[in-house]
């Protein structure tokens, strides 16, 4: 047996409410870490599952504290340790890896002086000795030239970069354990796939132990060789990777992974229902009891006991675990989106180009916008009624951009946006009339931040209501009680505010206001992208339904692939604010396709240890599009030369009607595609 | 813990929400001293004209200057007037004018900040350039110059120190305006096409109300400071209306020998500014606007 290097045993951690009531966040937690492996750890907001890998390293968040049991690490117990002793440990023996990279660093030091500190604290080097390290570590990192970029500070690196110093950073002490706490989350979908497979590559080299907190199930079955699913503070799952993943013996973690959108499979992922019981408001039975769909009367008043299968190595917390075993794998079902598709034209963009550039005295006076490189430009996209349209890309491809442009929020700098074949949208919010307002309605992606936390439901719901209809008394009530149940929430949730709701019910509070204006087109910002998996299937599932009720057309942006193959019916993939590729979503995802696409739905990663993202392109970032040529020229892996760079490549039609922007030839694009 | 909120189900009456806040300030030692203070000065300044046991203005040159006593408790002042009546008194002109004053302030500093900085660019940078132009001027400068053209009524007296106290009001309200603008909700206010009165009204003063109310209740101890100093100087109060200001600047010379009259109004100052920062402290803390916690680890 290998040597283990860190025991949780019965670990309990809770806080104390206003009513002194004892609220646990983990309860009863038992876990080994063994040295050289690299252990999963998968659940929604709120399973404890960041409170358990900080306990790892001795540290209780402020206004929590430990009720009972242990972690152990070399024989002593963290948590009953003083700081001085702590110290000593952390950095050295346990590091850790924080979510925003951005963040972990201080903004005003250079990079290399940052790494050096971290060495004068955590090892014993001379002076030249570390400056050699430094570059060491940064190479090992895989960053390129470390002497520039020791000299550099955070702002000046991009997101994963800045990643790759914090990883840097955390080996300068050769821990034995690196907690890792959403390292990916913020990062694009290919700057991903590269910072996980360097942890891999770190796992390997050093045999360093790590613990991979993060909510997403496709990161956690690249990384890791033993997961263990929380929920509400408890373990529910604990087993080897591969086994979890592909056959899930508790129905939480089949649910989970049936509510996955995936790219091999169009249609929208069944959804669980209800979420996840509050800290504390669970009192007897099993926490997943009411949203199980193998239940039993038992489940409602005992709770199962964590179950270690022999033959398995897989622990279970679950009385019915058996009847999931025969189930041999998770046959995902799709519900197949209708598309009620009429050749009618709603909203026609026809060469729209958007620039953040700033004015020039000269230009404010004559009230027009001149930059020759604008960030967004030769937009032309037609968008046919009841369609759900997708525009995806990396952060900085200008989708969200374009959004914005069609809700009035920003100014065109040039070209049409065309409303009903007919009716022109002035780019300004304040020249539109209150009609053209009413037809675009925008959904944002963190419903924390489009609900104003100081207004009840009612009040968020009323707003448009008012705006647009001028209803009141009864009338509005009852109209908001109307909303309220399309959205699937009770009359009673009229009283509530945003805080008292869950991540998907504030976003379809958010859903019924969009719907409120009885609108012809909705924006989709990211909606599902703030929560967590399982609600993310339900609040899919709920858009469809209203779009085929109302016959809605969806303009939906998103970076994350797999969720816009379940639900749209038309891709276009945007690159440094310029087209790439439109055309049908099941065309888009089968090849020929534009490097750049191929670049990103290499990098998806899919909650199943068998396929590895394809990395095909560097993650360098851009900041600003190329003045002439193609947009992609930067880090296209089949670039053909100078034509490449100098002039603007033409669209290419695919047989099935999927256009594509790209110089190669169709015929030579498919060759060499990886499919 | 912030936790707790989830746990609440109902919306609340305007009521139960003020004396949620009001417990909450009282549970903490330092709210519940500053809260009896102000509330004790308050009590004070109503009852004050019908417990006072001798005539304010009485002058009784047999009287002069003495010591505290059973009859006279905080002694005499240089005139023969008692002390005591004096002092109970003396905190009614300088709390109403700056109550009032500290209205206005809040009024005018904080809508003229919220509307800075949610209209931003052009108008806000002219604005924002004003108001500094006046932080910039000593107020006592141009409060003396006010009340010496104007007079010291108290027409005159509130809205000039309304408007000199105002201008930090200003600031906060715009920076707390700031930090609200970016948030989604009101950019979903404004693709729907509210008009700016109706954002500020529904979307912003309900989430940066908290900021100012605690700025105002700064500014009232700042202006009760003013007010005193004004007086001190004879330009608030006029004799032989009892005011601390006023009475302070009176004994000050006689400190060495009769040091009572000098020391009643002082308490009686200093006290009611530490109950009105004290105050304002815990209110901030009970809206958990207050963000001093403890650094991590």
């Amino acid at each position: 047996m290998t040597e283990i290097i860190q025991k949780v045993k019965n670990l309990s951690i809770g806080f104390k409410s206003k009513k002194g009531e004892e609220i646990l966040i983990l309860r009863n937690i038992s876990t080994n870490i063994k040295k050289g492996e690299t252990v999963g750890i998968v659940g929604e907001s709120g399973s404890g599952k960041s409170t358990l890998a900080l306990a790892m390293m001795g540290y209780v968040k402020h206004g929590l504290y430990t009720i009972g049991g242990e972690c152990e690490f070399n024989s002593s117990n963290l948590l009953k340790m003083k700081n001085r002793d702590l110290e000593k440990i952390r950095g050295r023996k346990i590091a850790m890896i924080p979510q925003n990279a951005g963040q972990a660093l201080t903004p005003n030091l250079k990079i290399g002086y940052q790494i050096d500190e971290a060495l004068q604290l955590h090892s014993d080097l001379k002076e030249e000795e570390r400056e050699q390290k430094i570059s060491e570590l940064l190479n090992k990192v895989r960053l390129p030239s470390p002497e520039t970029i020791a000299l550099r500070y955070p702002h000046e690196l991009s997101g994963g970069q800045q990643q790759r110093v914090a990883v840097a950073m955390a080996l300068a002490g050769t821990p034995d354990l690196l907690l890792l706490d959403e390292p990916t989350t913020g990062l694009d979908v290919t700057t991903q796939a590269h910072v996980l497979e360097l942890l891999n590559f770190i796992a390997k080299d050093t045999g360093t132990s790590m613990v991979y907190v993060s909510h997403d199930l496709g990161a956690i079955a690249q990384v890791s060789d033993r997961i263990i699913v929380m929920y509400s503070g408890e373990i529910v799952l604990e087993g080897p990777s591969r086994d979890i993943l592909k056959k899930p013996i508790h129905p939480y973690t089949y649910g989970l992974l049936k509510s996955i959108p995936k790219l091999s499979l169009a249609g929208l992922p069944q959804s669980m229902p209800g979420s996840q019981p509050q800290p504390g408001a669970m009192h007897r039975g099993c926490s997943f009891f009411d949203r199980c769909n193998f239940s039993e009367e038992k489940c409602k008043n005992n709770s199962p006991q964590l179950e270690y299968l022999k033959e398995l190595n897989t622990s279970v917390r679950c009385f019915n675990y058996k009847s999931l075993m025969n189930d041999s794998q998770v046959n995902q079902t799709v519900n197949k989106i209708k598309t009620s598709l009429q050749d009618k034209e709603i909203l026609n963009l026809s060469e729209v180009s958007i620039s953040y550039a700033k004015q020039k005295l000269l230009d404010q006076v004559l009230n027009r916008i001149s930059d020759d490189n604008p960030t967004v430009k030769d937009i032309n996209i037609n968008i046919k009624k009841g369609e759900t349209i997708a525009l995806v890309g990396e952060s900085g491809s200008g989708k969200s951009t374009i959004l914005k442009s069609i809700a009035g929020l920003l100014r065109t700098k040039g070209g049409i946006i065309k409303f009903d074949q007919n009716r022109n949208l002035s780019s300004d919010l304040k020249e539109r009339d209150p009609n053209d307002l009413r037809i675009i309605q925008l959904i944002f992606q963190n419903p924390d931040e489009s609900l104003n936390p100081n207004h009840t439901v009612e009040e968020i719901i009323a707003q448009p209501l008012k705006l647009y209809f001028g209803l009141k008394g009864e009338e509005l009530k009852k109209n908001i009680i109307d909303l309220l149940q399309k959205v699937r929430l009770g009359e009673f949730y009229m009283s509530r505010y945003p805080r008292q709701l869950s991540g998907g019910e504030k976003q379809r509070v958010a859903v019924a206001r969009a719907f409120a204006a009885k609108p012809d087109i909705i924006l989709c910002d990211e909606v599902t992208s703030a929560l967590d998996v399982s609600v993310q299937a339900a609040v899919l599932n709920l858009l469809q339904q209203l779009k085929e009720d109302f016959g809605t057309t969806y303009i939906f942006v998103s970076h994350d692939l797999a969720v816009v193959r379940a639900i749209s019916d038309r891709v276009a993939v945007l690159y440094q604010g310029r087209l790439c590729e439109v055309g049908p979503s099941k065309d888009v995802y089968q090849f020929p396709s534009h490097p750049y696409t191929e670049v990103l739905l290499g990098a998806v990663l899919e909650p199943d240890p068998d396929i590895k993202p394809k990395l095909v392109a560097e993650d360098i970032v851009e900041e600003k599009p190329p003045q002439k040529g193609c947009s992609f020229q930067g880090r296209c892996s089949r670039i053909l030369g100078d034509i490449c760079k100098s002039e603007v490549p033409p669209w290419q039609i695919t047989n099935s009607g999927n256009s594509i922007r790209c110089h190669i030839p169709l015929k030579e694009l498919q060759k060499d595609q990886i499919n | 813990m912030k936790l707790d909120n989830i746990y609440q189900e109902e919306k609340k009456s305007n009521f139960a929400k003020v004396s949620e806040i009001i417990i909450t300030m009282a549970s903490r030692p330092s709210g519940f001293i500053g809260l009896s203070i102000l509330i004790f000065h308050v009590i004070l300044a109503f009852i004050s004209p019908y417990i006072a046991p001798y005539d304010f203005k009485a002058i009784n040159p047999t009287l002069m200057l003495q010591a505290p006593s059973a009859e006279y408790w905080f002694g005499t002042d240089d005139l023969g007037r008692d002390v005591f009546t004096r002092t109970i008194l003396g905190g009614r002109t300088a709390l109403t004018i700056t109550f009032f004053g500290s209205l206005i302030a809040l009024l005018w500093g904080g809508l003229l900040g919220i509307f800075c900085g949610l209209v931003g660019g052009k108008t806000d940078d002219i604005v924002m350039r004003i108001v500094d132009a006046f932080l910039s001027i000593p107020w006592i400068l141009a409060m003396l110059l006010i009340v010496s053209l104007l007079g010291t009524s108290t027409e005159v007296l509130i809205p000039a120190l309304g408007f000199f106290y105002g201008k930090g009001i200003v600031r906060v309200a715009r920076a707390a305006t700031h930090d609200v603008i970016a948030k989604d909700f009101i950019v979903s206010a404004r693709a729907r096409g509210h008009s700016n009165f109706s954002i500020i009204w529904n979307e912003i003063i309900p989430n940066v109300r908290d900021a100012i109310l605690v700025e105002g209740a700064m500014r009232w101890s700042w202006m009760l400071l003013g007010f005193s100093s004004l007086s001190f100087l004879g330009f608030g109060v006029s004799p032989p209306t009892p005011d601390w200001g006023l009475m302070i600047s009176n004994a000050r010379g006689l400190m060495s020998f009769a040091y009572w009259s000098v020391i009643a109004p002082i308490v009686g100052l200093s006290s009611l500014i530490i109950g009105i920062n004290l105050t304002a402290d815990a209110f901030a803390k009970a809206l958990g606007i207050d963000r001093s916690t403890k650094a991590p680890v």
